[in-house]
Formats: structure tokens, C-alpha cells, sequence
């Protein structure tokens, strides 16, 4: 029998809330797009067309006290978990009015205050610190959850099944989420993975796992909300893989020589935003009125944003070396 | 060889006892334990098993599985995890068995833990601080013999120490708790059962500076860690010969503390680098190389060194010594300094 | 009207060759449409417009291989709907922007409206160790041309950072005596020449030398030695030069007026035994630095630090003591000399012992004739300390230790 708390909340105004979450996320990657081709964003940029609803569905269900970890495509999770979109947007440009002083750039987007811990360009490289997050909480007894978002790619690391395998034996509470996109880079995941259904791997080492469709932000939620309510009830982890898809190509330099384009459009025919917004018309739940009136919000939100990074200040030189070790004196730190 | 080593008499305050350097570093744990309740330990056989090198030996009793924490097999796992309970609050020493099996971890030591500050701004540290044994000399052949203290230090973002005395085992570990990024201790093989006197009272030990454990006027050894009872029987050696030399231990590799050392050198205008790692690229050119910046006009002599050959250390006992820093080499060392052959 | 650019699309793309327009001008385009495709190292790539209106121009042909940030094509965008929603991103101005090279530590900034990047500080190393009062600096190359020019480094003017000393700074020294000429850089043995000269000059001018000559029977020597060095290694191995140094050490400690100094119409007999060895080196330097007390020293000691020695000749790193210490000179030419040599002797020394080459002699021996080596060892000594039946007994017992390697 399912509780009030894992009920998917099906009221109008939360489905909009999720459809504009979903939107603003696809027109800021957009937006970001368009400044890399114009090097205003340099470097690495990975975005996340078409996976929208694993962001979406899940971190809204997670409380303020609760963590993120999450990887190098990252944007729509820091999005909706409410890092604001100006500092996200000067932080790509290398600012130092940016989330991380503009030091980090895309891959690598932190915010204490909404307890996002990046940003992580290391395949696999947040599921250890999730763990310890965790066990910090476990060690407290504190209620807090820590959700840890990876890619199937990760599933190949060392680090995942040592992750796995820690979280469990110990009692940790932190939902893993694998967003299998199928695509590692380039490589499928057929060809890398002698086993590809991924939630038996974390039955294997004893965390009740789910599958879902990672195109449909509702199902999602739903999922999110029971396996976020067991770990509050156990303490133990929880394991979700999100079966979703990325519409654009890995990065921006990407020739995509290893798919079909005929494969990427049966998958844009699955579009989780396009997908929602039918169903929301077609059960009327939304107004073209109120469409037109979300897009334009966030084309503001954006633009007001893209204003604030270009006109954002270069980190002095002279700081380079600031907060490579914290900025006290050995007797400040007040030792014996 | 596994003669045991006595470390020179302390003008100690009363109540000394007499104990091992790996006593000391038990103390130091229990000790940081009881002070701090978010201390706590964890890594391979720390638990049940006592400790490979039996530093954690009775902890488990003392303080209980929660915080005196056996983990599998899993270097990056549960280093990773030492990172993300730092970063929540906690204050945990990972202990990694040994430098060897570091390597595994290595990635999230210099890929998180040594960038997360700089990395996100400054809005994220990780207090953590690292155990690992490190050095050769007991036999145990090419892939459990490294010292790469030296590479550790070239990381920006960490800190990086090397007890050698019982003082420091005694000492440094609190102070490295302290510090709100992260520290690595390495702990020389060779040290466990040295043993020697120790004021009851001993504390916490600053963590950033040389310390002159011989002074000497002709030539300056520079040294650390399991290196450092070497270098003084040479110093012994030296001075039946009527060489007077000055020893200094580096305690902490990570900062340098160029000062002590400059000094040193500008004043014996000679100096010979003793260091166990091998000698390419080693700590060793780094100290060499800084001696060179700073007090190149003081110099008389080409800046020495005695590094491990560039060889993997190997089992039998003759070849691995020979691999290794010695006595005789490190007086031939200091001689050459002084154009004696 | 805007520019539809060549879009970086990585961090190290330059340039891109158009190779396909999906649009024609007169098409309708929205934001997100692909118009083009671009081949690049990686592959053909889609390349998308970020504005919308209609294709008015296309610049660039097909194949044409371009730079990011060249204008692929005009398109003439349509009014805005309405004055909330602000005209997207400006394109950048219509200068080419280059493409910033990666791991640049001082990148050129470019010439677009982008901020100018500031150049980085490179770190300066920590500044040197005060010094001591009164501490004189100099680099080792200028210590070394200073000792062979016999320039006294607190004459010379530092120009080197702290004040040290260079190289530079002493070739600009004067030099000792005025009329000394000019040198030009590197002509060390100049030097050592005429000190040379100045020494010799003298000797022969205030010693009254006298010179004896004896030959020695060294095939015991070289069977000694034969049989030693067998179970050596090769840098292990003595040298007859080693034995023959030892044996005049031994018997210049018995016959004292061979060994000391006069000066000031005085003779000094010298308690301890230091053979000044003399070497050659290419080139016409020639010095004779001490073995120190050489009498007692064991042979294989002797054979190391002669080795020592003529290695640090060679190298211009002899200390001024080891010039001035010795209190007798042995010279040797070695297989490549003569039978005989006789010696200059160095002043303020007294005599001067030389061994020619070894030779192979018919020689009687219990009364028969067989083939011997033969070495020519001759004295050159100081009338005004020993006369020559001293020099007769001491180059005898030379001999007579040479009997009985062994001993030495």
C-alpha cells in the first residue's frame, strides 16, 4: 500500500512545475550551445537534451537538507536543485561571480548552500564521495539522504562496485541513480558492458533497485518518491536507473560516428518534454496561454543571465594560488 | 635488516616512558579519539585484525566498530569515502596499508581531495588526513617497497608529512586533524619498532618545520622519514673522521621549509640529500634544485645525493640493501662534498 | 541582418571546412534548425543556427576550409514579437576572432570585445639567504679563473645578483702585476705557463744543482706487480709509478737533506714526506701537487689518491696548498719518455728525484747474462744542503727498497 509520501502528486500545478523545470533546463542548454560556438564558453560542454526528466523527477522530491553529487553533465540537476542560473551561467564563462569563482567552469559547478557537490569530470569519480556523505550522516544519525547521479559509463569503473558494495554492507543512505543514456561517450553500452541490465548489478550486491523510463518525468517521480522514502524508513541505499536518452552528442565536439541518425530521431520522437507537454494538453491541464507565458519566463531568466556573465569580472591573477589550502595562518587556526 | 633502532636520549620531563614509535602512533589515535568524538578510523584490517603494522591494536575494543571501521578491499571506495565524510563534518583517518596500494587511490586523492578548494571556490575542504606506511628493507620485493612520498608532494592542495622521531609519531597526527585540508602521513616500515623514550606529557607537534637533529659545521645532510637514523650513524661516522655534520629532518615534505634548510647550507656551504625514493625526479631534485635558487653563492661544493637505485627494489636481502640508501653511502656522500675521497 | 558564423565547436578546433548547406538563401530558418554540416578532424559535424529569419546570403563555398568565427552566411532575422523578450545574444563584432591557442601561460588577447586577459604573475623564487657579514660571493667558475690567475677575489667587483661575483668580473680584473697583458677568455694555461717560467727561471738562477744517476733493477717490481694486480679489478690495479713514489718517500725519511725547504740562506729539513708528484697535462700545464705524508701511506692508498690527483689536474681543481706543500718532487715520463730525465728542482725544495722509461737490458745476474728491466733513476739536488755521496747513498737505497716490493 503507498503512503501520501510517495504518491506521485499528480495536482496541475505540480505538473506545470515540472514541465517549466524541464523547459528551462533544455533552453539554458540551448543558450549554453550557442556560446560555446561563439568561445565564449571554452573547454568541455556536455549537455543534457533529452535526459530532463531524470533531473527533474527526482531532485525536487530530495529535501533541502538532503545532498547531490553529481557528473560533468551536470547543468539541469544544478538547475533545478535551485543553484542560481546566473552564477551557473558566469561560472561557465569563467567569471568569478560563477558558483566555483569561474575556477571551474561547466564540469564543475559546487554550491554549499544547496548542497550540490559538483561537478565531477572523473568517470565514477562522485560515487566514493557519496558514500562518504553519507556515512558522515549515517555516522550522525542524521535524516539525510545523498543522491548520486552517474552514467551507465560508470558501471565499468572500479569505483562503482566498491561504491555499491560499501553503501550497502554498511547501511548508507544514498540513492544511486544511473542515467542510462547507452552511450558511454562513444562506445554502447552492448559493447561494454557483458551484462547491460543494470539494476540486476545493484541487486547483486543486495540494494533493492528499480528500473524506469527515463523519458517520462512522471514515472520518474514516482520512482523517486519510493525509493527516497525507503531509504528514509532503512537507512539503506537505493538503487534507480533511469532508462533515458541524449538527444545531442556527447559534447559539442562530437561527430557522433557512432550512431544512427535514424536512432536518434525514434528517440526525439520520445522527447520527455514534448512528451509531457501532449499529454498535459491532451488531458488539459495546460493552456497554449500558459505554455507561452513559461517560455517567456525563462527566456528572461535567461537572458537576465546571460547578461549578468558577460558582464561578470575576471578573477585577479594575482589570487591564483588563493584556496589551494585554506586561507589561515598556522596560529590563526588557534592549534594548542 | 630488522635491527632495532634506539632513538637518541631526550633531555625528556619526567616520567618518561619507554615505548615504540608504533606505540606512539596508537597513542596519537586514541588520543585524537577521545578529544574529538567525530574522529574516526578506517581502512583494511584496522579493526579485528589489530593493524598490519598492529598500530590499531586494541582500539576496536576500546572504541567499537562505528568508529574504529574494518573495509573491504576497496583503496578508492573508501577513500573516496574518507573524502565525502570530510567534506560533511566528520574527521576521519583513512588509513591505507601502504604506500603500494595507494596507487589505487590515487585518483580521488588528487582528483578530489587535492582540488575540491581550489575547485569549487573555496566553498568546499576536506579535513581528511591519510595513514600510509611506505619504504623498503623488509624483503618484500618490487611491488611493496615504494617510497613515493616525493610524488605525493608534488600535489598542490595537500599536505604532506613524514614522522621520524617518536615525538612527531606522537605529535603530528592531532595537528593534521586540525587542519581543514588534507594531510598524508607516512609512516617508514622500518620505524614501527624502533625504540625509545618519550615524555609522558608529549603532545600535539607543529607540523610545517625542519628540525636540525644534529647541528654541524662542514656539510648539511638533508633527510626525512626512515632515512633520518641512517643519516645521524653516518653523522657519527663523519665525525671520526673530523667531519662535522649537520642533519636536518624535513618532517614535512609538503610544504618545504626552505628556511631551515637555506640556512643550514648557508652556513656549512655544503650539501648532501638523503632521500629513499629513487633518485629521478625525486624529492630530492626538488630540494637539490631549491638550493640552487636560494643559496646557489653559499654553495662550495656540487649539491650531493643518495637516492634508492632506479632499479625495482628486490627480494634478497644483499640486493635490496644495496638497492636502498645506507650508511657508507652516505658518508662517501658527504665526504665527496668535502673533496675527500 | 547577422552573421552566421563558423561555430567553435571544440576546445581544439581552428577551422572547419563547410561541406553541405541544408538551406538555400530565401529559407526560413527557426533557432535549433541545422543548416549546414561541417567536416572537421573528428568527422562531418551538423552545425545549427541560433537565430531565426530567412537565409539571405550565403559567403562561403563549398570545401572551403575557414577559421572559427568566419562568416558562413547572412541571415536577415525577423522583428521581435514582443518588447519583453530581448534580441538573443549579439553576434560578436566582425572582426575574425582568432582562436585562442590552448595551454598558452600568456594568451594573446583577442581582438573582440572580449575582456583582455591580464598576464600572470610568474612566481618569483623566494629571495636568497641574507649573508653573513663580510661573506664574499662568487660563482665557481669565477673562483677557478681567479686561483689560476692568482687574483685576489677581494679586489674584483661583484656584478651578479647579491653582489656575487662572476666569471665576467674577473677576466675584467687587471690580473696581479700590471704587466700582466690583457687575456682573452679561456686561456687558462697562459697562466700556469708563466708561473711556470718564473719558477724555473729562478730555480736555475739561485740553485747550485748537482746531478747523480743510478739504474735500477725493477723486474722484481713488475712481477710483484704482475702477481698483485691479478686478482684486481682494473681501477684497482697499482701502477709501477705508485711503487717507485713510495720508495723514494721511504728513503727521503732517512736522508733529510733531500726533503725541506731553504730559504733565507737556510735549510729546512721537513718532519713529514710530501712528494710533490709532477703531471703534465695537453696543452703545457705542468704542476706538482703533494701527496701528504707519502711515507705512510699504504699502496693502494698511494695508487687512489695519485689517480685522484692527476683526475683533478686535469679538471683545473688542484688546491693552492697542495701546490705549496710538497717538500720533494718526484717526475716520472713515463713509458712514452726517455731513459733519463733530469730534473729542475722546484724552489724552495731541495732536490728533485726522475725516472726515465723502463727499459729491457741484458743484464749479469749470479753471473749470468738475461734480460732485465732497467729503470734510470736520477737525483738533482741542492749543492748548498747535500753533496753528492749523500745523493749517491739515497739514490742506492732507492734502489735497494725497489728490491723488495713488499716492504714498500
Amino acid at each position: 500500500m503507498t503512503t501520501l509520501a510517495d504518491k506521485p502528486h499528480l495536482s496541475r500545478q505540480h505538473m506545470l512545475d515540472l514541465l517549466k523545470h524541464m523547459i528551462r533546463i533544455r533552453r539554458f542548454e540551448d543558450k549554453c550551445a550557442e556560446l560555446y560556438t561563439q568561445e565564449k564558453i571554452r573547454g568541455f560542454l556536455h549537455l543534457y537534451d533529452g535526459e530532463e526528466a531524470v533531473a527533474v523527477g527526482i531532485i525536487p522530491v530530495l529535501d533541502k537538507r538532503d545532498r547531490v553529487v553529481a557528473t560533468y553533465r551536470e547543468h539541469g540537476h544544478a538547475l533545478v536543485r535551485g543553484v542560481p542560473m546566473a552564477t551557473t551561467l558566469a561560472e561557465m564563462l569563467g567569471k568569478q561571480e560563477g558558483c566555483s569563482r569561474g575556477r571551474g567552469g561547466s564540469m564543475h559547478l559546487f554550491d554549499r548552500a544547496t548542497n550540490f557537490y559538483g561537478g565531477n569530470a572523473i568517470v565514477g569519480g562522485g560515487l566514493p564521495l557519496s558514500v562518504g556523505l553519507a556515512l558522515a550522516d549515517h555516522m550522525r544519525r542524521a535524516d539525510i539522504v545523498t543522491a548520486c547521479f552517474f552514467g551507465e559509463g560508470a558501471v565499468a569503473e572500479g569505483e562503482f562496485h566498491e561504491s555499491l558494495n560499501l553503501a550497502a554492507l554498511w547501511g548508507l543512505p544514498v540513492l544511486f541513480v544511473c542515467e542510462n543514456n547507452l552511450y558511454a561517450m562513444g562506445t554502447a553500452l552492448a559493447i561494454s558492458e557483458s551484462e547491460t541490465d543494470i539494476q540486476r548489478k545493484a541487486s547483486c550486491y543486495q540494494i533493492s533497485a528499480e528500473a524506469v523510463d527515463g523519458m517520462d518525468v512522471v514515472a520518474v517521480e514516482a520512482a523517486a518518491r519510493r525509493a527516497i522514502h525507503a531509504i528514509r524508513e532503512t537507512g539503506k541505499p537505493r538503487f534507480l536507473e533511469c532508462r533515458t536518452y541524449r538527444l545531442r552528442a556527447h559534447s559539442m565536439f562530437d561527430a557522433q560516428l557512432y550512431r544512427d541518425k535514424g536512432e536518434v530521431e525514434s528517440w526525439r520522437q520520445r522527447d520527455p518534454i514534448t512528451r509531457f507537454r501532449s499529454w498535459l494538453e491532451t488531458n488539459h491541464m495546460v493552456h497554449s496561454d500558459e505554455l507561452t507565458h513559461i517560455e517567456e519566463e525563462v527566456a528572461a531568466e535567461i537572458a537576465a543571465a546571460v547578461a549578468f556573465a558577460e558582464a561578470g569580472t575576471w578573477e585577479p591573477v594575482e589570487e591564483l594560488a588563493r584556496f589551494t589550502y585554506e586561507d589561515r595562518t598556522f596560529e590563526d587556526r588557534g592549534v594548542q | 635488516m630488522s635491527r632495532r633502532r634506539t632513538a637518541p636520549k631526550e633531555a625528556a620531563a619526567p616520567a618518561a616512558a619507554e615505548l615504540t614509535y608504533r606505540d606512539a602512533i596508537r597513542e596519537a589515535i586514541r588520543d585524537a579519539m577521545r578529544r574529538d568524538e567525530r574522529v574516526f578510523l578506517m581502512g583494511e584490517d584496522v579493526g579485528r585484525y589489530g593493524g598490519c603494522y598492529a598500530v590499531s591494536k586494541g582500539l576496536l575494543a576500546e572504541f567499537g566498530p562505528e568508529r574504529i571501521r574494518d573495509t573491504p578491499l576497496s583503496e578508492s571506495g573508501f577513500t573516496g569515502a574518507g573524502i565525502g565524510a570530510a567534506m560533511a563534518g566528520m574527521r576521519p583517518i583513512v588509513e591505507l596499508m601502504t604506500v603500494n596500494f595507494s596507487l589505487l587511490a590515487l585518483d580521488q586523492i588528487l582528483n578530489t581531495a587535492a582540488t575540491v578548494r581550489h575547485m569549487s571556490g573555496n566553498q568546499f575542504g576536506v579535513p581528511l588526513v591519510i595513514r600510509m606506511a611506505t619504504g623498503a628493507g623488509r624483503q618484500l620485493a618490487a611491488q611493496h617497497s615504494h617510497s613515493l612520498e616525493g610524488w605525493y608532494a608534488h600535489i598542490p592542495g595537500i599536505k604532506v608529512l613524514a614522522p621520524a622521531t617518536l615525538e612527531d609519531a606522537r605529535g603530528m597526527l592531532w595537528t593534521a586533524l586540525q587542519d581543514p585540508d588534507p594531510v598524508l602521513i607516512f609512516e617508514n616500515v622500518m620505524l614501527y619498532n624502533m625504540t625509545g623514550k618519550l615524555a609522558a606529557d608529549a603532545g600535539p607537534v607543529e607540523i610545517d618545520k625542519a628540525a636540525v637533529r644534529r647541528a654541524g659545521r662542514d656539510v648539511t645532510l638533508i633527510t626525512y622519514g626512515g632515512s633520518l637514523w641512517k643519516t645521524l650513524e653516518a653523522a657519527t661516522a663523519l665525525a671520526a673522521e673530523s667531519i662535522d655534520a649537520e642533519v636536518i629532518d624535513l618532517r614535512s615534505l609538503r610544504p618545504l621549509d626552505d628556511a631551515t634548510v637555506m640556512a643550514s647550507v648557508s652556513k656549512t656551504r655544503r650539501a648532501v640529500i638523503v632521500d629513499e625514493g629513487w633518485r629521478s625526479g625525486s624529492l630530492s631534485a626538488e630540494i637539490g634544485m631549491r638550493i640552487v635558487e636560494q643559496a646557489f653563492w653559499e654553495l662550495d661544493a656540487p649539491i650531493g645525493r643518495v637516492c634508492s637505485e632506479e632499479v625495482p627494489i628486490p627480494y634478497p636481502r644483499h640486493l635490496e640493501n644495496a638497492a636502498i640508501p645506507q650508511v657508507p653511502k652516505i658518508v662517501a656522500a658527504a665526504k665527496s662534498a668535502l673533496g675527500r675521497a | 541582418m547577422v552573421d552566421f558564423r563558423m561555430p567553435s565547436l571544440g576546445a581544439d578546433m581552428e577551422a572547419g571546412t563547410l561541406v553541405e548547406w541544408l538551406v538555400k538563401p530565401g529559407d526560413k530558418v527557426k533557432r535549433g534548425d541545422v543548416v549546414a554540416i561541417v567536416e572537421t578532424q573528428k568527422g562531418a559535424i551538423e552545425i545549427e543556427t541560433f537565430e531565426a529569419g530567412e537565409i539571405e546570403q550565403i559567403l562561403v563555398d563549398l570545401n572551403a576550409k575557414v577559421p572559427v568565427g568566419t562568416s558562413l552566411a547572412r541571415i536577415r532575422t525577423e522583428l521581435e514579437p514582443t518588447a519583453g523578450l530581448p534580441k538573443a545574444a549579439v553576434a560578436p563584432p566582425t572582426a575574425v576572432v582568432p582562436p585562442i591557442p590552448p595551454p598558452s601561460i600568456t594568451p594573446a588577447p583577442p581582438p573582440s570585445a572580449g575582456p583582455v586577459l591580464p598576464q600572470p604573475v610568474l612566481p618569483v623564487p623566494a629571495a636568497p639567504v641574507p649573508s653573513v657579514a663580510g661573506r664574499m660571493r662568487a660563482s665557481p667558475a669565477a673562483r677557478r679563473l681567479a686561483e689560476q690567475r692568482r687574483i685576489d677575489l677581494a679586489s674584483v667587483t661583484g656584478t651578479g645578483t647579491v653582489g656575487a661575483i662572476l666569471r665576467a668580473d674577473v677576466e675584467r680584473h687587471p690580473g696581479p702585476t700590471p704587466s700582466a697583458p690583457k687575456r682573452a677568455i679561456g686561456l687558462d694555461l697562459d697562466a700556469m705557463r708563466t708561473a711556470i717560467a718564473a719558477a724555473m727561471a729562478r730555480s736555475k738562477r739561485e740553485i747550485p744543482h748537482y746531478y747523480l744517476e743510478h739504474q735500477v733493477d725493477v723486474t722484481g717490481c713488475e712481477q710483484w706487480l704482475a702477481r698483485t694486480n691479478a686478482a684486481q679489478p682494473p681501477e684497482s690495479r697499482l701502477l709501477l709509478g705508485a711503487l717507485l713514489i713510495k720508495a723514494v718517500a721511504l728513503a727521503t725519511r732517512r736522508f733529510q737533506a733531500f726533503n725541506g725547504f731553504y730559504s733565507d740562506g737556510k735549510f729546512e729539513p721537513s718532519p713529514a714526506v710530501h712528494i710533490g708528484v709532477a703531471i703534465a697535462i695537453r696543452g703545457g700545464g705542468l704542476a706538482a701537487p703533494a701527496l701528504h705524508d707519502t711515507d705512510q701511506l699504504a699502496l693502494d692508498d698511494l695508487m687512489t689518491r695519485m689517480r685522484d690527483l692527476v683526475q683533478r689536474m686535469r679538471a683545473g681543481r688542484i688546491r693552492g696548498s697542495e701546490l705549496s706543500d710538497p717538500t720533494i718532487t718526484v717526475s716520472s715520463l713515463g713509458e712514452r719518455g726517455v731513459e733519463a730525465l733530469y730534473g729542475v728542482i722546484y724552489p724552495p725544495q731541495v732536490a728533485i728525484v726522475g725516472f726515465g722509461k723502463v727499459v729491457v737490458r741484458p743484464w749479469v745476474i749470479d753471473g749470468a747474462i738475461g734480460p732485465r728491466s732497467i729503470v734510470t733513476v736520477t737525483l738533482a739536488a741542492d749543492h748548498r744542503v747535500s753533496d753528492g755521496h749523500a745523493g749517491a747513498l739515497f739514490l742506492a737505497d732507492i734502489g735497494h727498497l725497489l728490491q723488495e716490493p713488499d716492504e714498500l
